[in-house]
C-alpha cells in the first residue's frame, strides 16, 4: 500500500508540474468509448479580473482546447484486457486530441470504471499537541485511522477525509486554525484491484505520457452531473457506461460510497445481438436509433429493418417490431437497475436527507429510462448531463461524457486526499534524515 | 489465443508515427524545422557563394550598375538652378558658392550643405532650396538690407539692423542715405545705435554720426564739433532729454562744445571759447555790480 501511497504523491507532483506547464490531458478509459480532452490552464486570476467571471466551480480556470472520442478496444468491464489494443487506441485518441489542440501533451489524468471498487468508512482521532489544530495534526489524525483488511491484491484509489470533528463539534470541513483538544476524522476509503491500476499505469506509460492523477469514473461523473444542492443534501449518481454501471453517493460535497455493477450498455447490445442474430455493430445501431424501454401500441406497428449481408434474401429482409426490441432491452436494463438498487440499499442510501438519483453516462440516453428507473429506484430520479465547461465541443457535451467532464473538474480542483498531507514524523523510518530535521524544527 | 502481432486498427498510428507526431508538436522542434533549418540552409548556400571574392565583385558591380541605372534616369536629373529674391550680383555670388556642375541626379544632391554654403554668404539672411519638377533647383533667398554704415579699421562696411555685415563700400558718398557709426565694437550695438538715430531725428540735418567710445557707450557727433556724450545705461532716455532741452531752449544751437550726460544725475555743459569769455564777463559784471 505504501507503494501506491508514494505513487499517488508522485502523481500529485506531476499534476502540479502540468499546471505549471498549463496543459494537461484527460483520458476516460471506458469499455465502449475512449475520450480524451486537452485542457489549457491559463490562470483563473486573469479571467476573473477582465470579465468579472466568478470561480464557477473551478471551470473558469481552464479551457478545453482539444477533444477526441474513439471506440475503445481491448477493454472489458472497464478493465484493460488486451494491452496492445488498448495502447494503440489510447495513442490514437491522444493523437487526435493533440492535433485538435495543436499542442503536445505530456501529462494525463485518467479515470476508469471497473476494478470492483469497494468503499470503507474509517474513523480516526488524535489528541492535539497544542491548542490550535495544525496541518500536522490533521495528518496524524488521518494516519491514526485504522486500516481495514482490504484483501490481497487490492490498492487504495481514493482516501478522502469527509468530515472532521473537534471535541463535540462535528461537520467541520477545514479544522485548521481552530482550537480544541481532540481532533477526529471520518475518512472514505475506496479500494480497487491493484492489477487493473497497474495495467492502466503501464499502458499510459507505454504511450510516452506521464500519469498525473487517477480517479474512479463513478466518482468523477458524480462531480460533473450532480448539481450543488444535490451534492450537499445527498444524492446518488448512476453512471451507466458500456461495460459497468458505476454508483457513487455524495453528501456534503463528499463522496461517501462508490460501487459498480458489472453490467452496462454492451450487455443490452449483446442481448439484441443474440436474440435477433445480427452482428454486434448492427445491434448497436438498432439500439441507438430505435431502442426504448416503454412500449406503446404504436410500437407494435413500427417495423425495424434488421438488414444483413449474407446474400440470403429472406435473412437480409428480416424485420422486427419496436415492441419486440423493447421486450429484449427492458429486462436487461431492469436487471442493471435492480442491481444498482441492491447496492444502494446496502449502502443505506434511504437514510440520506435528499434521496435524489441522477442517471448519467451513455446508457442513460435510452428513451424511457427515467420511467423504468423511477419504478425501481424511487421517485426522485432525473437524467443528468454534465456541467458545461468552456470550449467543449458540442459533440462532447452529452451524458456519455459526464465522467470526462467530471475529470476536468477533478483536474482543476482535486479533492484533498490522504496523500496531500505531510507524513507524520513518527511514521518516518528511524534513520531518516527528514525525521531529524522535523525533530529539530519541533524543538527549537 | 489471438496472435500477438495483429493488423493495425484503422486509423491507429504506429508507435513511431505517434512519437514523430508528438515530436513535431513540440514547439522547439517545430519552430526549429520550420524556420531554423531553412534559414540555416539558405545561409549556408549564401555563405558558400559569397566565399569566392569574384562572386562578391560580380554582385557588387551588378548592384552598383542597377543603382546607377535608376539614379541617372532623366526624371531624377537636376539640370538648372533658378535663384529667386536676390539682386544680380548676389545671385552671381550664390552661383559661385553652390559649386554644383549640372546636370546632377537628385539622389546625389545633398541640399543641406548647399544651403549652409548659401546662408554663409554675408548678404543672405535666409535661403530655402527646392527641387522643382522639370529638374530645376530653386533657391529662394531673403537678402539682408543694409541699414547703417560702419567705419572701422578695415574700411567702410554696410551692416543690417542686427549688426550683421552685408557688404563693403569704398566711399562714404556711395551710400549717403545711410547713417554712419564709428568705433571699435560698434557693430555689436547696432540696434541701440538705430534707436538713438531715430531719437535724434530733430537734429538729423546736423548729425554726423555716432561714435562708440571704449566699446561701451555712444557719443552723438553733430557738426561744428558738437558732441552729446551718452551714458552706458539709459542712453536713449538721455538723448531724448537732450532733444527736449534743445526743443525748449535751443540748447544745441548755442555755443556748446559738448553736452555731457555720462552721469545722468549730473548733466554737464562744456561751453565754447567765445561763450566762455562772455560768461566770464557777465560773471565779472555781476560781481562788480554787487561789490560796487
Amino acid at each position: 500500500m505504501s507503494n501506491l501511497y508514494q505513487s499517488q504523491r508522485a502523481m500529485r507532483r506531476m499534476r502540479k508540474q502540468a499546471m505549471d506547464r498549463g496543459v494537461v490531458a484527460i483520458l476516460d478509459v471506458g469499455t465502449s468509448k475512449l475520450a480524451c480532452l486537452v485542457l489549457r490552464f491559463d490562470g483563473s486570476d486573469r479571467l476573473r479580473d477582465s470579465e468579472g467571471v466568478g470561480p464557477l466551480a473551478g471551470q473558469s480556470s481552464f479551457r478545453v482546447i482539444g477533444a477526441a472520442a474513439l471506440r475503445s478496444r481491448g477493454v472489458r468491464f472497464g478493465e484493460i484486457t488486451a494491452m496492445q489494443e488498448t495502447e494503440r487506441a489510447i495513442r490514437t485518441v491522444v493523437q487526435r486530441a493533440q492535433k485538435m489542440a495543436r499542442q503536445r501533451v505530456d501529462h494525463v489524468i485518467a479515470c476508469f470504471a471497473g476494478a470492483r471498487p469497494r468503499s470503507y468508512g474509517l474513523e480516526g482521532g488524535v489528541d492535539l499537541s497544542g491548542h490550535v489544530v495544525k496541518e500536522e495534526d490533521v495528518a496524524s489524525a488521518l494516519a491514526s485511522c485504522e486500516m481495514p483488511d482490504i484483501g490481497p491484491g487490492r490498492e487504495v484509489l481514493h482516501a478522502q477525509p469527509v468530515n472532521f470533528a473537534l471535541d463535540h463539534r462535528t461537520g467541520l470541513s477545514d479544522p485548521r486554525g481552530q482550537i480544541g483538544k481532540r481532533l477526529s476524522v471520518d475518512m472514505h476509503l475506496l479500494t480497487v484491484e491493484g492489477s487493473v491500476i497497474e495495467n492502466l499505469i503501464y499502458c499510459i506509460k507505454r504511450c510516452d505520457l506521464e500519469l498525473a492523477g487517477i480517479a474512479n469514473s463513478a466518482y468523477v461523473s458524480g462531480v460533473s452531473s450532480l448539481v450543488e444542492d444535490e451534492q450537499e443534501l445527498g444524492a446518488a449518481c448512476i453512471d451507466m457506461g458500456g461495460g459497468t454501471t458505476g454508483v457513487s453517493v455524495f453528501i456534503k460535497k463528499h463522496m461517501i460510497y462508490a460501487d459498480s455493477v458489472r453490467m452496462g450498455g454492451r450487455h443490452v447490445t449483446s442481448d439484441i445481438c443474440q436474440c435477433l442474430q445480427v452482428p454486434f455493430d448492427t445491434a448497436e445501431r438498432i439500439k441507438t436509433f430505435n431502442g426504448g424501454l416503454v412500449a406503446t401500441g404504436m410500437d407494435d406497428r413500427e417495423m425495424i429493418a434488421i438488414g444483413g449481408e449474407t446474400g440470403d434474401y429472406e435473412h437480409d429482409r428480416r424485420t422486427v417490431s419496436r415492441a419486440e426490441l423493447i421486450g429484449i432491452m427492458r429486462p436487461r436494463v431492469e436487471e442493471i437497475l435492480e442491481d444498482v438498487r441492491a447496492r444502494l440499499d446496502a449502502a443505506g442510501f434511504e437514510y440520506l436527507p435528499g434521496r435524489k438519483i441522477v442517471l448519467t453516462g451513455g446508457g442513460s440516453l435510452i428513451p424511457g429510462l427515467d420511467a423504468v428507473a423511477s419504478r425501481i429506484l424511487g421517485q426522485h430520479v432525473r437524467l443528468g448531463r454534465p456541467l458545461r465547461v468552456q470550449g467543449l465541443p458540442q459533440s462532447a457535451t452529452g451524458a456519455a461524457f459526464s465522467s470526462a467532464v467530471g475529470l476536468c473538474l477533478f483536474a482543476a480542483h482535486p479533492q484533498d486526499e490522504w496523500w496531500d498531507f505531510a507524513v507524520p514524523s513518527e511514521r518516518y523510518p528511524a534513520t531518516s534524515l527528514r525525521r531529524a530535521v522535523r525533530w529539530f524544527r519541533d524543538n527549537w | 489465443m489471438q496472435p500477438l502481432k495483429r493488423k493495425h486498427a484503422p486509423g491507429a498510428p504506429s508507435r513511431w508515427a505517434y512519437r514523430a507526431e508528438r515530436l513535431w508538436l513540440t514547439p522547439v522542434v517545430r519552430n526549429g524545422l520550420r524556420f531554423g533549418v531553412p534559414v540555416l540552409v539558405l545561409g549556408g548556400l549564401a555563405a558558400f557563394y559569397l566565399g569566392d571574392p569574384a562572386n562578391r565583385a560580380v554582385l557588387l558591380n551588378a548592384g552598383l550598375e542597377l543603382r546607377r541605372s535608376i539614379v541617372e534616369r532623366p526624371e531624377f536629373m537636376v539640370s538648372s538652378v533658378s535663384i529667386v529674391g536676390a539682386s544680380p550680383e548676389v545671385a552671381e555670388d550664390i552661383g559661385d558658392v553652390m559649386g554644383l556642375d549640372f546636370p546632377v541626379s537628385s539622389f546625389d544632391l545633398d541640399l543641406d550643405p548647399v544651403r549652409q554654403a548659401v546662408t554663409g554668404l554675408d548678404a543672405i539672411a535666409r535661403a530655402d532650396l527646392f527641387i522643382r519638377p522639370g529638374g530645376v533647383l530653386e533657391v529662394r533667398v531673403v537678402e539682408r538690407t543694409p541699414r547703417i554704415l560702419w567705419r572701422s579699421e578695415n574700411g567702410l562696411e554696410l551692416l543690417d539692423r542686427e549688426g550683421h555685415r552685408v557688404g563693403a563700400v569704398t566711399r562714404r558718398g556711395a551710400r549717403a542715405d545711410l547713417p554712419l557709426i564709428v568705433g571699435q565694437g560698434a557693430e555689436v550695438a547696432v540696434p541701440e545705435a538705430l534707436a538713438l538715430l531715430a531719437a535724434a531725428r530733430p537734429v538729423e540735418a546736423r548729425l554726423r554720426g555716432l561714435v562708440r567710445m571704449g566699446e561701451r557707450r555712444w557719443d552723438v557727433v553733430l557738426d561744428r564739433g558738437q558732441r552729446i556724450l551718452l551714458p552706458e545705461e539709459g542712453a536713449l532716455a538721455a538723448l531724448e532729454r537732450v532733444m527736449a532741452l534743445d526743443q525748449a531752449e535751443d540748447l544745441l544751437s548755442r555755443d556748446v562744445v559738448a553736452v555731457d550726460l555720462r552721469i545722468p544725475a549730473r548733466p554737464t555743459l562744456r561751453m565754447g571759447p567765445n561763450a566762455q569769455k562772455i560768461f566770464q564777463e557777465i560773471k565779472a559784471m555781476e560781481l562788480g555790480a554787487t561789490s560796487g
